[in-house]
């Protein structure tokens, strides 16, 4: 049964910005479902009135607007995506995979990707930026599969994209070494077939811009 | 529906979270509680990531994360009242305001609980502000999760009783009745389901905790300074 928020034509707004992480993962998703939708370019240092108005409490992108109606925060529109469009799955359909996936996007967010950001400009951190990664290199061991969501990407790798693309862009741009493929091989393995995937590498934005941006933003004086 | 049981502490508001949940939807279940300054090798085997309470265990199968148990059960345990609502958007929306308060709420209050002098006066602010926007989320309703209570109470449900804990035992007022009306109204009908009236441990243990836990946050914060 058809949601009653589908509409003959569905209008989907994706307001974000090219560098970030967040809104890849909710692009990643659209294309994955086929969705049409147009994407808005927000200015950070000076956001629009549409975004203030969507994203009151935040004031964050990514925020998709669906027939007129904003959604904010990555993993819950996402799920709300997931709701809505029933082609290609996102969430595994049992609750307790279901439990799973949602339990490593948050474990994602909470811990490693501070801990990675954390260390950037701050060598001491780096080992500490490591530890969080060690259970998702053993979550990939434990599954052995292509992906965190079995033979097809899911939830799970869908908020990784951020170890996929945006580590490796740090740690040219700043001369460090995070994600090491001696200590996280399976880790390194799923980065090369995710960033392989069509969706993602339609969603991913150019990646000498991001080495550059991580140049400026943590790298020493020259 | 199988064997549950909930790895808990006494005093935990998240593990408290699970226990409305289990008694609301009538599932019957056997308690384990945790001393997190000596936690057991089953917590550590069954969430090894975090090795924190609270944990379900479903069938001999752990879950974590509060709010993934909540609606682990909710999905689990489909035939009675659902705590979530159906429609995707108003599912959204209260996910949304369940990630505001892990994220936001209480680590703002929390932070004026466990902070003195000028750092805690700074911290109020914040704090304020966001039970302003938590106040606003009630207007015009009954409950967070609309007419009746579902999901966003259990979620905010820590404040009913928690709050007026964390201000006795930090010296701080922050549940101005003029300023949160909705908040205290909500309280109110909140604390008289009988579920949640039962399920409160202890106040006067509470308060000692609380007490002890800001002492040593105080000085292990003064001891690295």
């Amino acid at each position: 049964m058809k949601s009653v928020h589908r509409k003959m034509t569905d209008e989907v707004k994706l307001y974000g910005f090219p560098g970030s992480p967040f809104g890849c993962r909710v692009e990643t998703a659209l294309k994955l479902k086929g969705i049409k939708y147009e994407f808005i370019q927000e200015d950070l240092s000076n956001k629009s009135a549409d975004l203030l108005k969507y994203n009151p409490v935040h004031k964050k992108i990514p925020v998709l607007v669906h027939n007129g109606n904003p959604i904010a925060e990555s993993v819950v529109i996402i799920e709300y995506i997931d709701d809505i469009w029933k082609e290609v799955p996102i969430l595994p359909q049992d609750a307790y995979e279901k439990a799973q996936a949602r339990f490593w996007a948050k474990f994602i967010d909470d811990k490693c990707i501070p801990a990675i950001y954390n260390s950037y400009g701050n060598v001491e951190a780096v080992a500490e930026a490591t530890e969080p990664l060690q259970f998702l290199e053993n979550e990939l061991n434990v599954k052995g599969k292509k992906f965190f969501g079995g033979d097809n990407i899911g939830l799970v790798d869908i908020c990784a994209c951020y170890m996929a693309f945006w580590v490796g862009a740090a740690e040219e741009a700043l001369g460090i070494k995070i994600m090491t493929k001696e200590k996280f091989p399976k880790l390194k393995k799923w980065c090369d077939s995710y960033i392989n995937c069509q969706v993602v590498k339609d969603s991913l934005p150019p990646r000498e811009s991001l080495v550059a941006y991580y140049k400026w933003r943590f790298g020493k004086a020259e | 529906m199988g064997e549950v049981k909930l790895f808990r502490t006494w005093s935990s508001p998240y593990a408290l979270r699970i226990v409305w949940a289990l008694k609301l939807k009538g599932i019957v279940y056997e308690t384990i509680y945790e001393d997190l300054a000596n936690k057991s090798s089953l917590l550590l085997e069954y969430n090894p990531v975090h090795k924190k309470v609270p944990v379900l265990l479903h069938n001999r199968t752990p879950i974590c994360e509060s709010l993934v148990i909540l609606e682990y059960i909710d999905e689990t345990w489909n035939t009675t009242a659902r705590f979530l609502p159906e429609d995707p958007l108003a599912r959204a929306t209260a996910r949304f305001w369940a990630k505001f308060n892990d994220d936001r709420v209480v680590t703002s209050i929390f932070r004026a609980y466990v902070t003195q002098g000028a750092e805690q006066e700074e911290a109020i602010g914040p704090a304020l502000e966001n039970l302003d926007i938590v106040e606003k989320q009630l207007i015009g309703k009954n409950f967070f999760s609309g007419e009746s209570f579902g999901f966003l109470d259990l979620v905010f449900g820590w404040i009913a009783k928690y709050l007026g804990i964390l201000e006795e035992t930090g010296g701080i007022k922050l549940l101005d009745e003029d300023r949160f009306p909705h908040i205290l109204a909500w309280k109110d009908k909140f604390c008289d389901i009988p579920v949640i009236k039962e399920s409160w441990p202890d106040r006067e243990k509470l308060i000692t905790k609380f007490q002890l836990m800001r002492e040593h946050f105080i000085s292990t914060a003064a001891g690295s300074s």
